[in-house]
């Protein structure tokens, strides 16, 4: 199982859950298994085509995809995927 | 047997090697590996001494040597006034086990006479000595450091949520001059997090109500009141001549602006946002780290970022991200530590945990990129901020060879 955490702003869509489990093999298997599951998520996290937003950054153990190998980055059992749009409030 | 003052000193200089002061100088410039300790008391130090050189008075020598030199094999230059004091100062080193002590023959006077470069050290008034004693104390700190803060201009742009507490702890630390960009005026619905106003303040400006409030704190900190909104016009002159930022704004149009004219600047900026039960927080070091638009190449929509006004926020979230945002501030003045560059460090009030993210500069970041550099000396800047460019609307890569752009002027 990966772990995909869910950022606050995100967690309504997802009926309130901090984290949910997929099982993927890329970081992209992963968010497409977490959109399947909750649709209402796919506009947010990806554009039309299936890439990421600009907007939104993704992080796997730390490390942004943009610099690894960005959806195909491969993911191993227990690790941990954080979603994190920017946040504006002060 | 009683001994004279004459028979001490001369077996204090027999045992102890002399050095000139033009043997000291050379050793002092061509080598890190040697400390020059003045052994003087504060009231001489004040008075100027050698470059570099450590104050340790003569009757502290025994208590201090041993943290300020654990190497008791380092090259160490003992000096006072005249030379006599810092060969009595050698001896008990050596006594300490100290192998290599040597006493600058004629001392301080003879330093001087012989045209060699000296300083003035930092001096504080009484009571500043009093006021900052905590940070006196700590060797990191120090005379020097705190002289360091007394000169050091600080800009908070906002004096909200984030910028209050950084507000009030930057007056405390001695930060001689805050400056504050804010148009706002206190509202009653501002005082659940916002402690540097009260309640009797509501309906004045909140640079104002932030300066009663620093004056009453620290009366010696200048505060300098940018009663506007931070905007593309105006960034520029607003942010010269400051040392560092504290980003505490509220929209991502702000931080955008903020971020490319501070990048142009070279200024770092300290950034932290919050929503609800998290923070975010690091710190933009031009050229250094990665800047803002590296982080978030474009803005998400707003329905996506709603601001404290439509979420909510739990009050001391930003009054814990405002403080690490102002420990990152005074690390940046004092020069001591590893800052959050290139670090994203996430708070969750909720697990009281934090997770820390590794960040990256984009080598095609239209802010900070070298490409970006040129084309802003060229006048042509890749990256500006459109008004009103927080939503879908007006935002979007433009051209090809331009991406992660907010809007590309015309």
């Amino acid at each position: 199982m990966t772990v995909i955490r869910i950022p606050p702003v995100l967690r309504a869509t997802v009926g309130g859950a901090k984290q949910v489990d997929v099982v993927a093999s890329t970081v992209g298997e992963a968010l497409t298994a977490l959109v399947e599951r909750h649709p209402s998520l796919r506009d947010q996290l990806m554009t039309t085509d299936g890439a990421l937003n600009r907007f939104v950054n993704v992080y796997l153990d730390g490390q942004d995809i943009r610099y690894l190998q960005e959806l195909a980055t491969p993911v191993a059992e227990h690790d941990s995927i954080i979603v994190l749009p920017a946040m504006a409030g002060g | 047997m009683p001994r004279t003052y004459a028979e001490l000193l001369r077996a204090a200089r027999e045992a102890v090697p002399e050095i000139s002061p033009a043997e000291a100088d050379l050793l002092r410039e061509s080598s890190a590996d040697v400390t020059i300790v003045d052994v003087r008391e504060d009231s001489e130090w004040e008075q100027g001494h050698l470059p570099g050189a450590l104050h340790i008075s003569r009757s502290y020598v025994e208590q201090d040597i041993e943290a300020a030199v654990p190497d008791r094999d380092r090259p160490v230059v003992l000096y006072c006034a005249g030379g006599v004091r810092s060969l009595f100062a050698g001896q008990t080193l050596q006594t300490l086990g100290y192998t290599n002590v040597r006493s600058l023959a004629g001392g301080f006077q003879a330093w001087k006479s012989s045209g060699h470069a000296w300083t003035m050290p930092a001096v504080l008034s009484h009571e500043q000595k009093q006021r900052y004693s905590r940070h006196l104390l700590m060797p990191e700190v120090g005379a020097e450091g705190q002289a360091k803060l007394l000169a050091a201009r600080v800009l908070l742009i906002g004096a909200g949520g984030l910028g209050s507490p950084a507000a009030l702890y930057l007056a405390a630390a001695g930060v001689g001059t805050i400056g504050i960009v804010d148009f706002d005026i206190v509202d009653l619905s501002n005082l659940q997090r916002q402690v540097i106003h009260t309640t009797d303040r509501i309906g004045t400006k909140k640079v104002d109500s932030a300066r009663l409030a620093i004056a009453a704190l620290n009366p010696e900190v200048n505060v300098v009141a940018h009663e506007e909104m931070l905007t593309g016009e105006n960034v520029e002159r607003i942010i010269a001549g400051y040392d560092v930022i504290l980003d505490g704004t509220d929209t991502f149009e702000t931080r955008y602006t903020l971020n490319d004219a501070a990048v142009a600047a070279g200024i770092p900026v300290v950034h932290a946002s919050v929503y609800r039960f998290e923070g975010q927080l690091t710190v933009f070091q031009p050229f250094e780290g990665p800047c803002y638009r590296c982080l978030y190449p474009t803005p998400p929509p707003p329905e996506l970022a709603p601001g404290c006004s439509v979420a909510g926020v739990l009050g001391v979230v930003p009054g814990i991200m405002g403080m690490l945002q102002t420990n990152e501030v005074l690390k940046l003045i004092l020069g001591i530590g590893d800052s959050l560059a290139g670090r994203l460090l996430l708070f969750d009030a909720l697990d009281a945990s934090f997770t820390e993210l590794r960040l990256r500069r984009d080598p095609a970041c239209p802010a900070c990129s070298d490409a970006a550099v040129k084309a802003r000396r060229a006048g042509r800047p890749l990256a500006v901020v459109a008004a009103g460019a927080v939503g879908p609307v007006g935002v979007g890569a433009v051209g090809a060879d331009v991406p992660f752009v907010l809007q590309v002027r015309s």
